[in-house]
């Protein structure tokens, strides 16, 4: 087992910061989702780690150890891509013997190996076919039972589902995450879905613009988000932001509920609420408006689940309210966690 | 789906590689080593001896003397005094002008034609490729029987048609036209040959872009109620114009440098009246072994052909851009 | 109407590709139907050239195999093809390699420049040439050709070869980095074995432009027995007296040869090789 840990490590593309200074260190055998919009340098992050790209400065450690000058193959790391990368030349058995190979393995022991890893995955049936002669699905396991007949110490998983449809995307992670429990190994995984990287990690480091802006659980990221970016970029809707003086203050979407389904708790804070505009979503309704003219950028959204049935028509103006607990206030400046302020 | 398995032995991480070992990592140290010899290779036989034909053509080198003398542009004047080599630099022109504005017309018919599906097509391609594909100066040795002073198949067609070879016929009342031994014809005899020859392959690049363009934009166009010709001229003609420039830049290039289809076909003749300045200068260089004269005379086709390759390139590139 | 009109631009069409194909092939043909006419048939102006007026004959072929040094132009040319092909593999392979992947937009404009050397004609550098193999001891050697042919056969295949390296997936290659290999060994066991249509095509293309190459061999050979094919037939068989029968045979077998590989190869391998393998 090993942890991987970076140390203020930064690259540049010409006069392109990807990566900005970031530093990281994960847990044995832990699950860590790199979250971030497209372009934020997760990707490039997770390329310095398995030594694909050469940082510009700072270090990677792996198990402890100093890799920064090291090729990949030395690391002892697996990798999948977001293509698979799968060599399109050779059956699946051989894809999944490479890895074996190159280490020099003895011919004796491929079969078992390749038979034991391909049987992790269910493909066993599988391996006297060509990659183009497979599903998206099945594309996706032979590149992880390739990752995995290395046995490696780290997994680095690049956005590993985003070329499945949506059906099955929900059951790979369901056995994604399976797996990595059984095997229990530290593994990197970089996604710009929220939904994958909630549902998967054990904790989230969500980037924006080459910088780590929070490391968390998935609670923490999205209940207590560092600043407004993680605020704005978690949840769908995204959390809504107003501003006040000399803060910006924000609350879910769900917790911004009618006064009387709010009820009971005297700690609430109350708004007018003047609805624009509603969807239905079936589970949820969604509904647009703005409150109030004490903020400035008031435009907000609330998400009321369906088992919530108080009738609320467009062009009304109703009273909503948050818990004060659900609040979060941000310095308006830095855009960082800052304290309560009385609105 | 995915079994349990027990945790195997690791792998583990390894210690720095020996040299070697750097080496065959080392993206710095193996690229310059990969391309070097190509690099070696071409400045060792293309800019060496390029350097050394402008050292010729400012010598007086000839073949059998080895002790070179600096005599400054004494080659170049009495290359430019000499009517051959004027006649020579003229022909050049008129061959490869002519010539590369005939193949464009054709290439863009022919490839118009070729974009369509048809039965026997895969025959018609091999057909109209075998100009460029079968060595030249094999291809010109048919042309030479073709138009061969007695035996031409073209002129025995001609008098048999009546236009040729008897009494009040347009061509005149000899039996043969004499292809290439009166100069005006032999020179568009090595017309017609280059134009034969440069086709298949102005033809091939003219496909390739006429097939790049998107079928959306060809549906928009005809919904919107364009006919064949407007199409042609206001999308199709604006959107190859960088790939026709590459078509004609090619064309240019091999048909101002090329001295096979002048050289198998008339020798220059009749009395240099299809000379160009390759098969002069090869004439003058290695024939008769005035090696400075040679090099100045070839040096000739340089600084035409850089300004046509900046001149072609230029113009394909800015219309990419915009 | 619309029926008739389809009609007419049908015969537009086939009219349109039948005078091209027959504009094109016009001298072949001609190379074919003299080949296997009796002498006297092609010399009797009386007769319709279009036609075998007496019945077809092989003599031409038999005097151009065994009264003359065609064979020996074939073997020539062959052992120049393939040697020449070889140098342009080991030289141009990893050079394309090496500019496609590693040296970025550098590497894009030394390949452009790698290119347009291709375009600096032989007709500027026969003449130093000549020379330059003279102080080697090369001339009157198919050695020279050996030598002097990579230095178009290399930019053309180096082109060419950057073309077939960019179309494989960089991913396949780190895969490959991260599989255990080391940058070199990654290009040798995933980047040539995926290459092979491209390096095919590159072995033909090289081979068939020494095929046609024709300044350089008449610039520095001249003894008959070291004539390659393209020089050899249009400045030996035509010798004193023009025997077109065999001159006709001697041009058309190696053109139909050449022709046949390349064409075959021009479309062969255009098909992408990696679709499917790559995206979901």
């Amino acid at each position: 087992m090993a942890t991987v840990e970076v140390r203020g490590i930064v690259k540049r593309f010409g006069d392109v910061t990807a990566v900005d200074g970031v530093d990281l260190l994960t847990k044995e055998g832990e699950f860590l989702v790199l979250l971030g919009p497209s372009g934020c340098g997760k990707t490039t992050l997770l390329r310095m780690i398995a030594g694909l790209e050469e940082p510009t400065e700072g270090d990677v450690l792996i198990g402890g150890q100093v890799v920064t000058d090291l090729p990949p193959r030395v690391r002892g790391i697996a990798m999948v891509f977001q293509s698979y990368a799968l060599y399109p030349h050779m059956t699946v058995f051989k894809n999944i013997a490479f890895p074996l190979k190159a280490q020099g393995a003895p011919k004796a022991i491929w079969k078992e190996k390749v038979t034991w890893a391909a049987s992790m995955f269910g493909i066993e049936t599988l391996l006297h076919r060509k990659p183009r002669e497979l599903s998206g699905g099945e594309r996706q396991r032979v590149a992880l039972a390739r990752a995995m007949v290395r046995e490696p110490n780290v997994f680095l998983l690049d956005e590993p589902l985003s070329n499945l449809d949506a059906k099955l995307r929900a059951s790979a992670r369901e056995e994604l995450q399976q797996f990595q429990r059984d095997i229990g190994t530290t593994t990197i995984y970089v996604t710009h879905d929220q939904v994958e990287a909630m549902g998967l990690g054990d904790r989230v480091a969500v980037m924006d613009e080459g910088r780590v802006r929070q490391i968390g659980t998935p609670r923490e990221i999205y209940h207590e988000p560092a600043d407004t970016f993680v605020a704005g970029f978690l949840g769908t809707p995204p959390m809504n932001l107003l501003e006040k003086e000399n803060r910006t203050f924000g609350f879910r979407p769900e917790t911004f509920l009618p006064l009387e389904v709010s009820g009971g708790h005297n700690d609430v804070e109350q708004f007018q609420f003047e609805v624009t505009w509603m969807e239905h979503l079936g589970s949820d309704r969604l509904i647009y408006g703005n409150v109030g003219a004490r903020f400035t950028h008031r435009h907000v959204v609330a998400k009321l689940p369906a088992n919530v049935t108080v009738p609320i028509e467009p062009g009304e103006t109703y009273t909503f309210a948050v818990l004060r607990k659900d609040l979060k206030f941000f310095d308006r400046e830095t855009g960082l966690r800052a304290n309560p302020i009385p609105l | 789906m995915m079994k349990a398995v027990e945790r195997q032995p690791k792998a583990a991480v390894l210690g720095a590689p020996t040299f070697w070992g750097h080496l065959v990592d080392s993206e710095r140290m193996l690229a310059p080593l990969m391309i070097a010899p190509a690099i070696l290779y071409i400045v060792a036989l293309v800019g060496f001896p390029f350097l050394l034909a402008i050292y010729y053509s400012l010598s007086d080198a000839t073949i059998g003397n080895l002790s070179l003398n600096f005599v400054g542009l004494r080659n170049f004047i009495a290359v430019l005094e000499d009517p051959v080599f004027r006649q020579s630099l003229k022909n050049t022109i008129i061959f490869t002008l002519v010539s590369q504005v005939l193949v464009l017309v054709l290439a863009k018919i022919l490839a118009l034609a070729l974009l369509k599906d048809f039965r026997g097509k895969w025959l018609a391609r091999f057909l109209i490729l075998l100009p460029w594909t079968a060595p030249i100066a094999l291809g010109t040795i048919g042309w030479m029987w073709m138009l061969d002073s007695i035996f031409s198949p073209i002129d025995w067609m001609l008098r048999q048609v009546g236009l040729l070879g008897a009494p009040g016929a347009i061509l005149g009342t000899a039996s043969n036209l004499y292809w290439l031994g009166i100069p005006s014809l032999a020179m568009t005899s090595v017309i017609l040959v280059h134009t034969w020859r440069m086709l298949p392959l102005a033809t091939v690049i003219l496909l390739a872009g006429l097939t790049a363009i998107p079928q959306e934009i060809l549906d928009a166009v005809e919904v919107d109620g364009a006919g064949f010709w407007r199409r042609l001229f206001q999308i199709m003609i604006p959107m190859l114009i960088p790939i026709i420039s590459i078509a004609a830049l090619f064309g240019v290039i091999f048909t101002f440098t090329d001295m096979v289809i002048v050289y198998v076909l008339t020798q220059g003749g009749p009395v240099h009246s299809t000379q160009v300045l390759a098969s002069w200068a090869f004439f003058k260089g290695i024939e008769a072994g005035d090696l400075a004269q040679g090099a100045a005379i070839a040096l000739f086709l340089f600084p035409l052909m850089a300004c046509m390759a900046i001149f072609m390139l230029r113009l394909a590139r800015r219309t990419e851009v915009t | 109407m619309g029926r008739l009109k389809r009609l007419g631009a049908r015969s537009t069409l086939y009219a349109v590709v039948a005078f091209f194909a027959l504009f094109s092939a016009f001298p072949f043909f001609w190379m074919v139907i003299t080949t296997f006419k009796r002498s006297h048939d092609l010399y009797t102006l009386e007769n319709n050239p279009f036609l075998f007026n007496e019945p077809p004959t092989l003599e031409h072929l038999h005097g151009l195999f065994f009264d003359t040094w065609f064979v020996q132009y074939l073997i020539n040319t062959f052992f120049v093809g393939v040697v020449v092909v070889a140098i342009t593999l080991v030289v141009a392979v990893p050079a394309a390699y090496s500019l496609t992947r590693w040296a970025g937009r550098w590497g894009e404009n030394l390949g452009i420049g790698i290119f347009l050397t291709y375009l600096v004609p032989p007709t500027l550098l026969f003449i130093p040439l000549s020379r330059v193999i003279g102080v080697l001891g090369l001339q009157e050697t198919l050695w020279s050709l050996i030598l002097i042919y990579p230095t178009f056969t290399i930019p053309f295949c180096t082109w060419l070869l950057m073309g077939f390296f960019k179309s494989i997936p960089p991913d396949i290659e780190e895969q490959a980095l991260i599989d255990g290999y080391s940058r070199l060994g990654a290009m040798l066991k995933i980047v040539l074995p995926l290459s092979i249509p491209g390096i095919l095509t590159v072995v033909v293309f090289a081979f068939t432009l020494t095929m046609h190459e024709f300044i350089y061999a008449l610039a520095f050979i001249s003894s008959s027995s070291l004539k390659t094919v393209s020089i050899g037939v249009p400045t030996e068989l035509i010798g004193e007296f023009f025997e077109w029968g065999q001159l006709m045979a001697g041009a058309l077998i190696p053109s139909i040869l050449v022709a046949i590989m390349y064409t075959f190869f021009l479309d062969r391998f255009i098909a992408g090789f990696t679709v499917g393998a790559v995206k979901g």
